[in-house]
């Protein structure tokens, strides 16, 4: 079954860019959130993963800060 | 054995790919990401053939370009140790080695750290090295930008159209970086430039509230919940051993971007080539590229 993946992130940053691409490639669907623009989920982000830096991936509750390739493929099985 | 290896993947490393692709080299990329310092930056408006290009899209093309001729690209790799073994140059990373005849690092630079109290434990937690990424998560939120320089001015024109206020902790008696930025944002309405100042700390609970600045001799504590740190940068190359370098780090290189050991050649802000422009290092990469095919063919 699909799991659950959600982005926090912000149009410009390099690496969210990089990271969503990366679910795309791996026919991985993902629901994307802007917390530049939306606050209460900047707020759930920052809740989440107790920092400030994007992206903050959240698959299934487990929380990757960063485009840490190897811990999302383990956590997506690829 | 590799014709050559190149290790980073900015504008210099890109570039140097184009034309070691073109020239049909048997050879490969090494990096630890794509776009290198060009990701970061927010608005190009001084790149040949473009009026006005963000980083991030001007890193694409880049990428695109490289990956039309099927280049293999190691992503996410460390290069631990370059050196010369015999006739060859050996390239160690984190995940595996490499032999070529030649070897172009365009490793570029990062950024340097403050070196206070509080910069560690908030790291990430309010203290950002990336306006471009981190600044939308601080509209209307007082931040404070350390440094003077072009790239402080960059990640200032990009808080000041979402930040609430902004300042600017400058050491220098003035700022310093382009006329034009330094202009844009003189001018704007949120901004307050604090020059002979010096960060002493960075406080708070869980995440930033204040920083703490030492200017003319008086200690003062402006309330802040985003710390921009860009004072400067430092080259990434203290993993090449034997190749000399100057004061600051940088790789020393002539005119044809060798190195004091043959095969072994730079390009790009790794190296101590005069100015440091995104034009400049897709120059020296293709430069690099057209002195390693030679010194290959050769060997």
């Amino acid at each position: 079954m699909a799991k659950n993946v959600k982005v926090y992130s912000t149009p410009t940053c390099p690496w969210c860019i990089r990271v969503k691409q990366f679910l795309k490639d791996n026919n991985i669907a993902f629901e994307d959130y802007d917390v530049g623009s939306d606050r209460l989920k900047a707020d759930e982000m920052v809740k989440k993963s107790g920092q400030m830096a994007v992206p903050v991936l959240d698959i299934e509750g487990e929380i990757v800060v960063g485009f840490d390739r190897e811990k999302i493929k383990q956590l997506l099985g690829i | 054995m590799h014709d050559l290896i190149i290790i980073g993947a900015g504008p210099a490393g890109i570039t140097a790919s184009v034309y070691a692709a073109r020239k049909k080299m048997d050879f490969r990329v090494v990096t630890g990401d794509i776009g290198g310092q060009t990701a970061w930056s927010g608005d190009i408006e001084n790149y040949t053939g473009y009026q006005f290009i963000s980083g991030p899209e001007l890193v694409r093309k880049f990428e695109e370009h490289m990956l039309s001729y099927n280049t293999s690209v190691k992503e996410g790799e460390e290069v631990i140790e370059v050196s010369k073994a015999g006739e060859s140059i050996l390239i160690k990373t984190d995940k595996a080695s490499y032999q070529a005849k030649s070897v172009i690092i365009a490793s570029g630079k990062r950024s340097k750290e403050l070196n206070v109290p509080g910069e560690k434990e908030y790291k990430n937690k309010g203290i950002s090295y990336c306006a471009t990424c981190d600044g939308p998560l601080f509209s209307a939120k007082n931040v404070a930008i350390i440094g003077g320089g072009n790239s402080a001015l960059d990640a200032a024109l990009q808080l000041i159209k979402i930040a609430k206020h902004v300042y600017i902790i400058n050491n220098a008696p003035e700022l310093g970086g382009e006329a034009m930025m330094r202009h844009k944002v003189e001018e704007a309405q949120n901004v307050k430039i604090l020059n002979n100042s010096n960060v002493t700390a960075v406080l708070g609970e869980k995440m930033v509230s204040s920083v703490k600045i030492n200017q003319d001799g008086n200690e003062k504590v402006l309330s802040v919940e985003g710390v921009f740190v860009e004072i400067g940068l430092i080259p990434n190359s203290s993993f090449v051993k034997g190749v000399e370098k100057n004061s600051r780090g940088e790789i020393k290189v002539n005119s044809r971007n060798e190195t004091n050991i043959p095969g072994i050649f730079a390009a790009g802000d790794v190296t101590d080539v005069p100015e440091k422009q995104i034009v400049i290092a897709a120059g020296e990469g293709s430069k690099a590229c057209l002195s390693a095919f030679r010194y290959a063919a050769q060997h």
